[in-house]
């Protein structure tokens, strides 16, 4: 039902942007319009949320520790997974968005009779999520080829080496290939396993049936309609540039390829998308684990009440006097605080 | 107490309702959810709004202005902590977490699965405060907040132990802990706590540990353990008490004082210090290492913890030794210093036996015993008869906060190994950073909780029974007050014929002391292995 929805919203998209240039002409609200407020609202979008974020503070030091602490110098810590500097902390960072470290721990419990508990291999989210993100960065930096005059040189360096399979012409890139597989996956496991399901709502559909139908209309350009890419150079630059020009007949398809990802990018800073950034900012990832070795401030720290050794002694005193405790005060001479010690 | 089945009898499903989450409520079942706290314990500490009621009653009282309070409560907590902001953004439901809390595994029961514990608050923050979630609601997995948010609020909130394991999974760090700790401060604005947790919280504030126990009965139950010691090893010892000039101020919890079997440990830790010659007194105003407040409200672990340094100053020692305990350990990891430091008019903590010099706390001042007492064996400074512990096929039980809010794994592991001849460890996914719980941490150690308990703690029973069965594993070590004594619990009905120790009562087993006499019984006062056969023969 959720995923019905998402989808009948993203196919809503595609017939507005079908008819928009068909019907209405409109391919200048599609091809300039559109873009540039996409843009705006994907930047504002962008500082908004992070200004959000960083306006709250930090009062304390909560790194998640997922290994040895230092202490003892023989022995031996884990500077990863329990960074204590700030360069740790950038190890530990690289390992997280490089390589999505704490998805590579993922198990899968299973549960048999007794009850027992089983922990299974479980790598296909990792796998998914890693194949997902990187070949989205590979197509996201081949598009710089219609964006920049003249290209890059890593962009041709980059389409090349994608484009190793060659399988008839024009060449099948890899991460096309990747891509689509991994977001497949990612949906289905959504919707099959029961417990992720479960926990799915319309708003963990909607992006992943975005972006696939990204993928399938930018396929169907790259290699089914041959859409004319000097046209879409044309128009790319000129959005850049701010000299809008709208060449005829790129065609429909195109628009609604446009559209979509226009969507998705309006809709980045508003939805989950957002997590890209937010691993910038969490506490139990970015912080060294070193408190006890050097003092974390908390900027809205404020004095409290507490019970204060005068007060507990006041409460006690008789009864400590009697167990031959230590009072600070001693009552037989009534006078004020001497530190009498009854004992040694 | 509530009726606790055999477990043959509890029955675990995974299945799921067929309605969606948000059209579930909760079913306040008898041995699930914890006794409600009682009016006076809030009033003792400044508390608002306690008052008698009970979570299984339709009406639970809830103050006039509750949704105010509530919001409020929100906004504050918002913007006071950056993890909370990003901790209701960030979550992309992938489900990394879900079978990774020990409740979830235990219970079956969906909303035990971190991401949906926390989706039970981020639905309120998206449907209140944020515009998405205002024009889209359930679209946008918002929803608004009403009483039946609350019941569950306070059922699933107080079924969270704070143990962080589902953190070490979630690709952001997303910490559910967090999420409960700030849920339980909303909760606590409405009155809304459990007994275990605000009768602690009192005592602690006003006699200084968990267990109301007065300063005289305090110190009559360590003369009782000098008493024990003397008899096991013929050594007298003579600890002393909020002693001004001492070198060193020793805070432990008070389940060491007063509950099997911590009593051993302490027993372990005095027999150690004598041994040395440690220059150390202990405190009855700070007699609680152990931090109630913190699963209450960081407002409140900041008062409580306020004791230990305030005594420090009185006494005018030099730095502080903390005893073998989970959240206590926790709260002086990441929190003591920035509450209530700097400790300026300490020292950095130097050992006067090895002359270590412990660069690690050289802010907080405050040293761990198992790294105290591993830089002694390193350096050989104790006299070790690991023998005496051959009775004991051991494991160890990573306990949460020490693993995850500290990253302390080879101390214990080394001072265990030095005092004990038979170590195993359990299955790498049930260790270390991947501890699982003992099910009753974050104050959750009642009686009327036990089924929840239980279950939560099946994942830890699972492991050990693993290594009982491969290994005859027949003692379980652990450095965490709570876990002493729920893990002894939890042996009994998963694992029986597993016993519970602390890693210092196995160095006080272990530890050849000057003039002692020829030892016949452990601390227990059970025969040392190699003395059970003498006496059949004498028999
Ligand atoms: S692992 Fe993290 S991001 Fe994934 S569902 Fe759990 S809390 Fe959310
Ligand atoms: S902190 Fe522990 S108890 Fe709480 S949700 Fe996470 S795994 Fe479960």
């Amino acid at each position: 039902m959720n995923f019905i929805i998402s989808l009948m919203a993203v196919l809503a998209l595609v017939v507005a942007a079908f008819l928009g240039i068909e019907a209405a002409g409109l391919s200048r609200v599609f091809g300039v319009a559109i873009p540039y407020a996409a843009f705006i609202l994907l930047i504002s979008g962008v500082v908004y949320r992070v200004l959000n974020w960083a306006s709250s503070p930090v009062p304390f030091r909560i790194p998640t520790t997922a290994g040895q602490q230092k202490t003892l110098p023989w022995i031996k810590r884990d500077r990863f997974d329990n960074p204590c500097n700030k360069i740790e902390v950038l190890g530990r960072f690289i390992m997280e968005v490089l390589f999505f470290r704490s998805l590579f721990r993922n198990t899968r419990a299973e549960v048999d009779k007794g009850p027992t508990l089983y922990y299974q291999w479980e790598k296909w989210l990792w796998l998914g999520g890693l194949a997902l993100h990187y070949s989205l960065l590979v197509i996201i930096l081949r598009h710089l080829r219609f964006f920049a005059e003249p290209v890059p040189s890593f962009v041709p360096v980059l389409g090349g080496m994608d484009g190793f399979l060659q399988v008839g012409l024009p060449g099948i890139y890899v991460s096309d290939a990747v891509f689509m597989i991994a977001v497949t996956y990612l949906l289905l496991r959504r919707l099959i396993i029961p417990r992720i399901r479960y926990i799915s709502i319309p708003a963990d559909y909607l992006p992943l049936s975005l972006i696939l139908a990204i993928g399938v209309t930018g396929i169907l350009l790259r290699y089914f309609t041959r859409v004319d890419l000097l046209k879409v150079k044309q128009l790319a630059i000129g959005l850049i540039n701010f000299q809008c020009v709208v060449p005829e007949g790129i065609g429909t398809l195109f628009y609604i390829h446009l559209f979509l990802v226009c969507t998705l990018i309006a809709y980045f800073p508003f939805s989950k998308l957002i997590h890209a950034g937010g691993i910038f900012f969490s506490p139990t990832m970015n912080l060294p684990n070193d408190s006890r070795m050097r003092r974390h401030v908390n900027p809205w720290d404020y004095p409290v009440e507490v019970q204060t050794y005068v007060e507990y002694e006041e409460r006690f005193r008789e009864k400590m006097i009697e167990a031959g405790l230590p009072v600070a005060k001693d009552i037989a001479a009534g006078g004020p605080a001497i530190y009498s010690l009854t004992k040694k | 107490m509530a009726r606790l089945p055999k477990p043959s009898e509890l029955g675990l499903d995974h299945a799921l309702p067929k309605k969606g989450w948000m059209d579930t409520s909760v079913d306040f079942r008898s041995g699930t959810w914890s006794h409600p706290a009682r009016a006076k314990n809030l009033e003792a500490v400044g508390f608002l709004n306690g008052r008698e009621w009970s979570p299984a009653n339709h009406d639970w009282k809830l103050p006039a202005n509750w949704k105010r309070i509530v919001f409020e409560g929100i906004r504050e907590r918002l913007e006071k902590f950056r993890s909370l902001r990003i901790f209701m953004d960030v979550c992309v439901r992938c489900g990394a977490c879900a079978d990774k809390c020990h409740f979830y595994l235990g219970s079956g029961d969906p909303k035990n699965m971190p991401v949906l514990r926390s989706e039970l608050l981020r639905s309120i923050y998206r449907g209140e405060f944020t515009l998405a979630g205002k024009i889209m609601g359930r679209l946008a997995g918002a929803r608004k907040l009403t009483e039946s948010v609350v019941k569950e609020w306070f059922y699933y909130f107080f079924q969270c132990t704070e143990c962080r394991r589902c953190s070490v999974f979630c690709p952001f760090g997303i910490d559910t802990a967090e999420i409960t700790m700030i849920a339980r401060e909303l909760l606590n604005l409405l009155g809304l706590n459990i007994d275990w947790i605000a009768g602690s919280v009192a005592n602690c504030y006003h006699t200084g540990n968990h267990l109301g126990i007065q300063p005289h009965a305090f110190k009559d139950m360590i003369d009782f353990f000098v008493d024990e010691i003397e008899a096991v090893s013929g050594v007298r010892i003579e600890p002393s008490f909020n002693r001004k000039g001492a070198e060193v101020l020793f805070i432990t919890p008070s389940g060491d004082v007063f509950a099997d079997p911590g009593t051993y440990t302490m027993m372990g830790y005095l027999m150690l210090f004598h041994e040395i010659g440690l220059d150390y007194t202990l405190s009855t105003y700070a007699s609680e290492g152990g931090n109630f407040g913190m699963f209450t409200s960081h407002e409140m672990m900041k008062r409580l913890n306020s004791k230990m340094y305030a005594e420090a100053r009185r006494l005018g020692v030099k730095w502080m030794l903390g005893g073998e305990c989970g959240h206590m350990w926790r709260a002086v990891n990441q929190y003591m210093d920035t509450m209530n430091g700097p400790a300026d008019f300490l020292e950095v903590p130097k050992s006067p036996v090895t002359g270590t010099v412990f660069e690690n706390a050289s802010s907080t001042k405050m040293v761990h015993i198992v790294e105290f007492t591993a830089d002694l064996i390193k350096n050989g400074k104790l006299k070790l008869h690991s023998g005496r512990n051959n009775n004991l096929v051991m494991t160890y039980h990573d306990s949460c906060n020490t693993s995850r809010g500290m990253g302390f794994f080879e101390e214990p592991r080394y001072v265990i190994k030095s005092v004990c001849n038979n170590f195993y460890e359990m299955p790498r996914e049930t260790i270390r950073e991947q501890t699982f719980c003992c099910g009753s941490g974050s104050g959750l150690n009642n009686d009327e909780f036990i089924e929840m308990r239980m279950r939560g703690g099946l994942p830890r029973a699972n492991a050990v029974r693993f290594v009982q069965e491969r290994h005859g594993v027949n003692a379980l070590s652990c450095i965490c007050a709570i876990d002493r004594s729920a893990l002894t619990t939890l042996m009994d009905y998963w694992v029986p014929g597993v016993s519970v120790y602390g890693v210092h009562e196995l160095v006080g087993n272990a530890l050849v002391m000057q003039g002692e006499t020829e030892r016949k019984t452990d601390l227990r006062g059970e025969p040392l292995p190699g003395t059970e056969a003498v006496e059949d023969e004498d028999i």
